[in-house]
């Protein structure tokens, strides 16, 4: 039984068209990979799933309840079934390590302070830390903040966890340790999940299943073996990480365009 | 050729004009949008009694050096201005009451709301507008917390309430400034002084002073956090917000106290 179901979405920003119809399912207790280039959109589809953004068009389905109908109320309901995990880990500046990962049970107000306490000391043992509760953030390493921000997502014990650019930004060691962490909570808490990533060494190794966004469409999904032997060209462009393809061959088409038509194009931004 | 040149630009000019407009009433109809929000999560429990503590205190404690200095040298500046004035035609007798009426009408509520749009304003819009481009205010909604609820309610509700607190203090330092200047250091004659601060102040004037004060708390306070929920693009991007939040609820002050003054003369 799929969990997330998405189907034609559509997002524009002014004329800017991101996603153009796209399509994917996720499978429940599965981690889909979504991969792409950068401004391709791929924050653009996590945010429409948890109600971040809206959607123009299309429809995303939750356990079979349509988020993008659903008005503020309902979507807060709905959002409890998530977690996730931000580029820059998005920690609260203000606050502890302690009071960053308790910040959602002390908002939902489920259990009593005693096992706050506990629940946020276990949550952080889960992502490998402790003794750092009274840490702020701002005296926490890349890698340290990512894995409090993963500890703060699944402190509300979400089914479903989102995860943005888990790996951008950290040294390959420290990347692994937080693919390590994916695979591993997805094992122990049977969430479902999926990941937005350009990092091809990571999306081989915690993925179910690869799809591919480009052009606000999802050209291909399969598992990574049927991704790394991908007949499609762009496909392979990107996952073998090419500067030469057609990936490319459009975008230099289009800077060619832009200069030829002189100011013109100049002066399309806002 | 050439006139086809400056037919295009007017048109450039005109449509800047035009987009400047536009933008200026979409800003206004997003704030509107924001304060309709706001007052509705206001009186929703449960109660951000904390965070509103909190911010009393920034607005409220830490505010206060700066808004008693300005208070007490407007005071001492009206009196010096005033007796050199009356000075004129031998009615230097009435120096105590003009600086209580303009420090209690006017100048109390209004130097404290440019002070606080300063101040106040300028740190909530960056404090907002980091947390936006750090997608910390995102992160709040995935924790099930409404933004609006957990970081514009308490501000917007401990600027008014504060700031009349605040204008309450500036007017007492701002006429005992205009009483030492008057008296120590031009002679005045201290009891004539008293006497005619207390007979022509009425306490419509104070508390007309207090409601324009409570008014300005609240509109800094909510355009200062709309100009940091707007923030995008970095440490550019926050300056730019916290500038735009200083600028615009110090000119919100100035405009909506003609208006107040108008309604309630």
């Amino acid at each position: 039984m799929p969990t997330i179901e998405i189907r034609g979405l559509c997002k524009r920003f002014g004329k800017k068209v991101v996603l153009d119809g796209m399509d994917l399912t996720v499978s429940q207790g599965k981690n889909t990979v979504v991969i792409g280039g950068s401004g391709t959109g791929k924050s653009v589809l996590i945010k429409c799933v948890v109600g971040l953004l809206r959607a123009d068009g299309g429809e995303i389905r939750i356990d079979g309840e349509d988020v993008t109908k659903m008005d503020e109320r309902e979507l807060v309901r709905v959002r409890q079934k998530f977690g996730m995990l931000f580029q820059g880990a998005a920690l609260f500046d203000s606050m502890n390590v302690g009071e960053n990962v308790a910040f959602a049970l002390r908002r939902l107000r489920r259990y009593p302070e005693r096992q706050i306490q506990a629940a946020v000391e276990e949550k952080l043992a889960m992502v490998g830390l402790r003794d750092i509760q009274h840490l702020m953030p701002s005296e926490l390493s890349g890698g340290m903040k990512k894995r409090v921000g993963l500890a703060r997502a699944i402190a509300s014990e979400p089914e479903i966890l989102l995860y943005d650019e888990p790996t951008t930004g950290l040294d390959p060691i420290m990347a692994d340790v937080i693919n390590e962490l994916i695979i591993r909570l997805r094992k122990s808490l049977g969430v479902t999940s999926i990941s937005i990533t350009h990092d091809m060494a990571s999306a081989y190794k915690i993925a179910d299943s690869i799809a591919m966004l480009y052009k606000g469409k999802i050209i291909e999904v399969g598992t990574p073996d049927e991704i790394r032997n991908s007949a499609s060209p762009v496909v392979t462009q990107f996952v073998e990480g090419r500067a030469v393809g057609p990936i490319t061959a459009e975008h230099e088409e289009f800077i060619r365009f832009v200069r030829r038509s002189g100011e013109s194009g100049g002066q399309e931004e806002r | 050729m050439a006139e086809k040149g400056g037919g295009n630009r007017l048109v450039a000019v005109l449509e800047r004009f035009g987009a400047r407009v536009y933008r200026m009433m979409e800003d206004l109809g997003n704030v509107f949008v924001l304060f309709l929000q706001c007052v509705s999560w206001m009186f929703r429990p449960p109660y951000e009694i904390r965070n509103i503590v909190k911010q009393m205190e920034e607005v409220g404690v830490r505010s206060m050096p700066v808004v008693l200095v300005t208070a007490t040298f407007t005071g001492m500046v009206i009196a010096l201005q005033s007796w050199s004035g009356f000075q004129r035609f031998q009615a230097t007798s009435l120096v105590g009451s003009v600086v209580a009426l303009s420090i209690t009408r006017e100048l109390g509520p209004v130097f404290a709301g440019l002070m606080v749009s300063g101040r106040v304003g300028a740190a909530m819009a960056a404090e907002l507008g980091t947390m936006k481009v750090t997608e910390q205010i995102d992160a709040l909604v995935t924790l099930a917390t409404n933004p609006v609820k957990y970081l514009v309610v308490p501000r917007v509700v401990a600027a008014t309430v504060v700031l009349p607190i605040l204008v309450v203090f500036a007017d007492l330092v701002g006429i005992l400034g205009g009483y030492f200047v008057a008296v120590n250091l031009l002679g005045a004659n201290s009891y004539v002084y008293i006497n005619k601060t207390y007979q022509y102040l009425e306490f419509k004037d104070i508390y007309t002073g207090l409601v324009k004060a409570s008014v300005f708390g609240f509109l800094i306070a909510l355009i200062s956090c709309y100009n940091g929920f707007i923030a995008e693009g970095g440490a550019e991007g926050v300056g730019r917000a916290t500038m735009r939040a200083v600028v615009a609820s110090s000119m919100v002050v100035l405009i909506s106290d003609y208006f107040m003054t108008s309604l309630m003369f």
